[in-house]
């Protein structure tokens, strides 16, 4: 479905280069929830942003169902972490939805708007704006407006990052369950090893900058996955310990830039 | 509550405000009303407010003062469209393009810091005294703050609102349509704002020094004429006409701008 083949990004400030991320090679298949994550610095978010086709690879392609990416692709959506700055305060929570729907050719707006809404639990906030909601609430907003949008692939960056812990549980489970409800494939970039880890079938586990695939580990966790009883899961704690070790000794190896 | 204690609180309610804002327009009439009459100002340069005001409420039954008013917002209106035109355009060309920029940024820093009145002769020269020189000079001062404010509002679009339009395929167009002028309004709001006093101070000017029709040409024929109860009366009407545009435009802006921070307060939750 998507492939990621020989990536590099490396951004000049005048003389001085920062390598992001170098040569990175990993796949992913279809209706797959792949887990990315890294140290705090690792160039995680330019390494969406650059399967999202925002951003144009130093070299390297990402291809998605053979086709190299140049430009967003319209069979992908992506969820930023700042829903605050992602959705428009000027539009209702409606137009939010609909306004990416302009080159869909979907026949009803209004319709697939009011499904992606109802499917993340926000029925009835159709007409409200984005600030008279709650932080969880507008994110729930991104989500749908991405769901409505009917990708293939939904790119997530840091998507829970910015909400308390507990509205980060539901919208985690959430995303899964809208994950089967919608069978799109979903990349999901965070620096929670836990929640990489409860959500996804593999984890591609990055080096520090710059990143590497230092590891991709599948999650033989079973389905569907429950906040408690998955956590309480020896297998869930060692592939956790795993991951943790993993990163730590990826931000060991590297020599001091 | 004592006495004192209840003025105190008078401003936090918008009658207790506007109250208060008429007690001190009053006052100034009061003070206006005595100085000629105690000697403090001349009287016949002065005259007494009662005096102006009466004569106020007689131009407004003639004709001439209506078609004074008219002209003068006509060459107000025509010309702040032309500018907030012009002014939303090229600030979102200059703001979303680097080559507009960097073409167009010595130009108009050059002809921004041109006072409009300064362009009377020319205005004088190229269409005489008519409506169309005191469209120009409107629109010339307008046309900067529009600019500038577009621009400011354009370039700073929030960069992850832009990569969102850009990742759910929106063409250059549309981003401009429907993100970059969205998020610009606040600041066109603002140049709105700016620009609608320029445009009546501008207007009264020209007509003032070039005699097109208006309240500043009449003005200036009643003080040559001696008639300095009429001059007051029409100079009295002028500011009026500023109070009346910016209460226009402060309920266009919170209409316009309702979801924008600045407008919300008490909409939360």
């Amino acid at each position: 479905m998507l492939e990621v083949v020989g990536l590099s990004k490396s951004y000049r400030s005048g003389a001085k280069v920062t390598h992001a991320i170098e040569r990175l090679d990993f796949a992913v298949e279809e209706h797959e929830f792949v887990g990315i994550v890294g140290p705090s610095g690792a160039g995680k978010t330019t390494l969406l942003k650059c399967i999202a086709g925002l951003l144009e690879p130093t070299s390297g392609q990402t291809l998605l169902r053979g086709a190299v990416v140049t430009a967003p692709p319209p069979e992908l959506a992506v969820v930023f972490q700042d829903y605050s700055r992602s959705l428009f305060p000027w539009l209702t929570v409606r137009r939010n939805v609909e306004l990416p729907l302009r080159h869909k050719g979907v026949a009803d707006k209004g319709a697939a708007a009011s499904e992606a809404l109802a499917a993340v639990g926000l029925a009835g906030f159709e007409s409200h704006y984005p600030w008279q909601l709650s932080g969880g609430m507008q994110q729930r907003v991104a989500i749908a407006r991405a769901l409505a949008y009917q990708p293939k692939v939904l790119l997530m960056d840091e998507p829970f990052a910015s909400v308390d812990a507990q509205t980060r549980a539901e919208l985690e489970d959430l995303v899964l369950r809208v994950r089967e409800q919608f069978g799109v494939t979903i990349v999901l970039v965070t620096h929670d090893i836990d929640e990489a880890v409860y959500m996804s079938d593999r984890v591609v586990v990055l080096s520090r900058p710059p990143s590497t695939v230092r590891e991709i580990l599948p999650v033989e966790l079973p389905l569907p996955r429950d906040q408690i009883e998955t956590k309480a899961l020896p297998a869930f704690a060692s592939l956790r310990a795993r991951v943790y070790e993993e990163i730590m000794q990826g931000q060991a190896k590297a020599p001091a830039a | 509550m004592t006495a004192a204690a209840r003025v105190q609180s008078l401003p936090r309610t918008r009658a207790g405000s506007a109250l208060l804002g008429g007690v001190g327009v009053l006052l100034a009439l009061a003070c206006w009303q005595l100085a000629p009459a105690i000697g403090l100002v001349p009287g016949d340069d002065i005259p007494p407010a009662a005096d102006v005001l009466s004569k106020l409420a007689e131009l407004v039954g003639t004709s001439g003062f209506w078609s004074a008013t008219g002209a003068t917002l006509a060459g107000a209106g025509i010309g702040l469209a032309i500018a907030v035109v012009a002014g939303v355009a090229l600030g979102i060309l200059m703001g979303s393009n680097t080559l507009a920029w960097h073409a167009l940024r010595p130009t108009v820093e050059f002809l921004r810091p041109v006072p409009g009145v300064a362009l009377i002769p020319v205005a004088i020269l190229v269409f005489g005294p008519s409506l169309k020189g005191d469209v120009l000079l409107v629109s010339f001062g307008c046309l900067w703050p529009m600019l500038v404010q577009t621009l400011y509002g354009v370039r700073a679009v929030d960069e992850v609102a832009l990569a969102t339009a850009r990742s759910y395929g929106l063409g250059r167009w549309e981003r401009v349509r429907f993100v970059q002028l969205p998020s610009a309004l606040p600041y066109i709001a603002t140049g709105l704002r700016i620009s609608s006093a320029i445009a009546l101070i501008v207007a009264v000017t020209a007509e003032l020094v070039a005699g097109n029709d208006g309240l500043g040409d009449s003005i200036a024929l009643a003080q040559s004429a001696g008639q300095t109860e009429e001059m007051y009366a029409l100079i009295v009407t002028a500011g009026i006409l500023g109070v009346l545009v910016h209460i226009v435009f402060a309920a266009f802006e919170r209409r316009l701008l309702h979801w924008h921070q600045s407008q919300r307060a008490g909409v939360e939750g």
